[in-house]
């Protein structure tokens, strides 16, 4: 990649940082944060994106950025009362920048109509009308970007200082004594570690000080020792000191420089201080009282360096950077780096799991240093392991501060008024989970506010606040991470669900179901509640996808809904897509692994009831239930059916609408973590299959999908010869 | 297997020649990875018959494809005799189980004429070419079209 293209990837990447934080500080506002500091921090992002927008000369996000600027400066400097309605514009606005930031990432047009409609809302909110400010803005602009800003204020600095000194002894002059004293440095000075400038800088703080460096002993450059300064000093001290206390400074210099301390009156101190000539040292002196840490000499050449690696990192001159809280220091890596280092740990889980394969099978006994030695090798193995999906592992937070957006956008469009709560924003999942998580939630959001919450006038019929509430919430629950999109709207209309089931032949007419299975009528290829197409939800691409990319990420989907109360969506993920716990089967002499959280009960298939019905349906009986029966090994085309082994184990299986299955496999052998390798990247997807890991031996075993495997066996085109045969 | 890289400048074209059947086959040598002996798969359900599975290539999962059960022959009766080509396809590793690896050849790119036009059967999708080399008709293979039709198994 040519450099100017990285750089212009990390500005869109730090842009993404910027535009969540300018989200987030805008919300605390609208939820009341009245903190000078929150206004600031918002003020910031959007200058830094112009800042780095300007750097790259993509002139429309500079442009938008800049009106939008104004106006939070505006509002920063206390000049511009913000309401409500002015924090829902810049919300707005925060949309329409981050737009505008996409647009100029993916080098896609832009909504120019769109963004002048927001410019010009901004500009409404300005007190004076948009001239003066844009001429002083502009100006401003220019010199933000100038990488010399801030070493062209130096001189400015220095000369202010200067003139402080002027004053300070002028009018020192009048009362404190003032001390000559004539400083020349001898052989051997440097040698012994002592350096002028803090010998001096140490005598300022006695009081002011003026030096004059007097370089006329100083050799040709052909006859210059480096080791010897070669200088005299004749400094002017004005401090109510005693000649001791000046003695003591130079103490360490003692018989390496010629000293001589006079005390002076003050009349005779003016004309020194009106001759002062710009010499390098000068400025050091008086800084060190005057300024805080960072000596002006420090502070300059750290500036440009600072420039070349963040491009937006000019401040606007108010607010002080030090002010800005505490953040924890971060290292961003390339998410390639990682995932090869999550290939590693899989690797060696394997590894580990090979190695205590073949020790068992050396007959060793469980105390010998080698076994203790593997277990410690094995909880060390998973030590690291969790370290690295930590890695990987990221708050939801990014992801439901974009809902947010979502729902804004669909509240206008639909004319209702919402208020979307976030809760457990901290909580982590893996990275990949959440990329893919964004499409199907905004689906539900965007449902929950078209379908889920009435309008405000209905609202108000029922009794309810005309702004409905969606709770987007996200909580760690046993191993796995459940995300819940909950609305207080009128829950799921079960009559009209059945009906439009029926009408379009989803289920037969004279179907008896429960509310349960009604509301997953919802997730139903082909369904689609809306009477009419919206802009929003309903173009037939309906919750069916939604359920089909959850179930992808190894997760669930179900429905709560209470009429008149609201409906509540659950989204159960596991927490990685790297390792799974599951229990290594085997049908047919094929190893499997299928993952445990399907998993309800085991049961030997000689306890097991099993009952034939008709042509080769068989079902268990099992406490008075009967669970419709499948063999494993036919499904997979592996035996043909009807012929299921005596000690065959029975694992029961909870499907997508909670009905247990029964699944016939030949033995269990142990329950272990295993490492997930996609297949889908390698050979494409298997029916019935989730993904393949690498067992102890080194061999490949497929990872069920027994939910996938049980919604294919009622499907008449089961592509597997046998079962067809049969 | 190792050739002089002064030769290469001068040739077009280095190919690796394996047996199937009684036929022989090659594919462009800069498009093999590897070339190691048969191990028993890991079957898959549903696939196509040529798909004889996955094995564990070092930690990455690699499909198996018979190349005789793919060209419309006898599947290959595998054993530890029988070798698989680890192939490399743009993004796609791919094992080609095949009965023996027989050759390298450099040749020439105008040594290779393309296939007769009115060739039928199965075998002619998976044929880029055709070469003589030592009396012997050596066919150049197409990977692409010995890619397992994924996505479709889904049917």
């Amino acid at each position: 990649m040519d450099p100017m293209a990285e750089i212009k990837a990390s500005f869109f990447v730090e842009c993404s940082e910027l535009l969540e934080s300018l989200e987030e500080g805008l919300l605390q506002v609208q939820g009341g944060d009245t903190d000078p500091e929150t206004v600031n921090a918002v003020f910031r992002a959007v200058h830094s994106i112009k800042g780095g927008a300007g750097a790259f000369g993509l002139d429309d996000l500079v442009h938008f950025a800049h009106r939008f600027e104004t106006v939070l400066d505006e509002v920063r400097s206390d000049r511009l009362a913000i309401d409500a309605d002015a924090v829902l514009l810049f919300l707005k606005s925060a949309d329409s920048l981050s737009d505008l930031v996409a647009a100029a990432r993916d080098e896609t047009p832009v909504d120019e109509a769109k963004n002048a409609v927001v410019i010009a809302e901004l500009e409404t909110l300005m007190p004076g009308g948009g001239d003066t400010d844009e001429a002083t803005a502009d100006a401003d602009q220019d010199l933000d970007f100038a990488p010399m800003t801030l070493s062209l204020d130096l001189p400015a600095i220095d000369s202010q200082v200067d003139a402080d000194i002027g004053e300070v002894t002028d009018e020192a002059a009048a009362t404190t004594p003032v001390w000559a004293i004539c400083f020349t440095t001898e052989k051997g000075l440097n040698q012994s570690g002592n350096e002028p400038l803090f010998l001096m800088r140490a005598l300022a703080e006695l009081g002011p000080v003026t030096a004059i460096c007097d370089t006329s002993d100083l050799p040709s450059l052909k006859l210059l020792d480096p080791s010897q300064t070669n200088l005299h000093w004749d400094l002017t001290l004005s401090a109510d000191t005693s000649q001791t206390d000046i003695e003591e400074v130079f103490e360490f210099a003692q018989g390496l420089c010629t000293l001589a301390i006079t005390k002076k009156t003050s009349d005779q101190s003016t004309p020194d201080t009106a001759d002062l000539e710009a010499l390098p040292v000068l400025p050091d002196l008086p800084a060190l009282p005057d300024l805080p840490a960072p000596s002006v000499n420090e502070y300059a050449p750290a500036q440009p360096a600072a420039e070349n690696t963040a491009p937006e990192s000019p401040k606007p001159p108010a607010p002080t950077p030090t002010k800005a809280a505490p953040v924890a220091a971060t290292v961003r890596v390339d998410l390639e780096r990682i995932d090869r280092l999550v290939n590693l740990v899989g690797e060696l889980v394997i590894n580990q799991a090979m190695l205590s394969q073949s020790l068992s099978a050396q007959n060793l006994t469980s105390n010998t240093t080698i076994s203790t030695g593997l277990d410690e090798f094995q909880q060390l193995t998973r030590d690291i392991q969790d370290s690295v999906m930590a890695i990987r592992a990221q708050p939801v937070k990014p992801l439901f501060q974009r809902m947010s957006r979502i729902v804004r956008e669909a509240a206008h469009d639909t004319h209702k008024k919402v208020r979307l709560v976030l809760e457990g924003e901290a909580t982590e999942i893996d990275k990949t989970v959440i990329e893919r998580l964004a499409d199907p939630l905004t689906h539900m959001i965007r449902n929950a506010v078209d379908h889920g919450l009435e309008t405000p006038e209905k609202r108000e019929q029922s009794g309810k606040e005309p702004e409905g509430t969606i709770h987007l919430r996200a909580t760690h629950r046993s191993g796995r991470v459940v995300i819940e999109i909950q609305d207080n709207g009128a829950g799921i209309n079960r009559e009209r669900v059945l009906s439009i089931a029926q009408s379009k032949g989803l289920v037969p007419t004279d179907a008896v179901l429960s509310d349960a299975e009604i509301d997953n009528l919802l997730f139903m290829p082909g369904f689609s509640t809306a009477t009419e197409i919206s802009n929003l939800s309903g173009r037939g691409v309906g919750m069916d996808v939604v359920k089909r990319a959850i179930q992808s990420l190894g997760g669930r989907i179900s429905i709560q809904s209470t009429p008149g109360h609201g409906s509540t969506f659950s989204i159960s993920l596991p927490l990685t897509l790297a390792v799974l716990d599951g229990m290594v089967i085997e049908v047919s002499e094929q190893t499997m692994v299928v993952p445990l959280s399907s998993i309800v009960e085991t049961l030997t298939l000689a306890d097991a009831e099993i009952q034939t019905l008709d042509q080769g349906t068989q079902v268990v009986h099992i406490r008075g239930k009967f669970v419709p029966l499948l063999d494993l090994a036919v499904e997979f085309g592996y035996r043909a059916p009807n012929v299921i082994p005596e000690d065959a184990v029975v694992l029961f299986i909870s499907a997508e609408d909670g009905e247990p299955y029964a699944l016939v496999v030949d033995t269990i052998h142990e329950q272990r973590q295993v490492v997930i390798k996609g297949l889908a990247d390698s050979y494409g997807y298997v029916p019935g299959v989730a993904a393949a890991t690498i067992l102890g031996d080194g061999k490949i075993a497929l990872i069920l999908d027994p939910v996938d495997l049980i919604a294919r066996a009622g499907s008449p085109d089961t592509p597997t010869a046998l079962s067809m045969a049969g | 297997m190792t050739h002089d890289p002064t030769d290469a400048s001068n040739s077009d074209l280095e190919l690796l020649a394996f047996r199937v059947g009684e036929q022989e086959y090659s594919v462009d040598i800069m498009k093999v990875r590897e070339i190691r002996g048969w191990s028993p798969a890991t079957s898959l359900p549903h696939a196509p018959d040529y798909v004889r599975g996955v094995i564990n290539l070092r930690g990455a999962v690699l499909p198996i494809v018979d190349l005789s059960a793919r060209l419309g022959m006898d599947p290959i009766k595998a054993t530890s005799r029988n070798v698989i080509i680890v192939m490399q396809l743009e993004t796609q590793t791919l094992g080609v189980l095949v009965d023996a690896v027989s050759d390298i050849l450099t040749l020439q790119k105008s040594d290779i004429q393309p296939p007769p036009e009115l060739a039928n059967g199965k075998a002619n999708s998976f044929i880029s070419g055709l070469t003589i080399v030592e009396d012997r008709m050596i066919r150049v293979i197409d990977l692409a079209g010995v890619l397992p039709e994924t996505g479709q198994a889904a049917a």
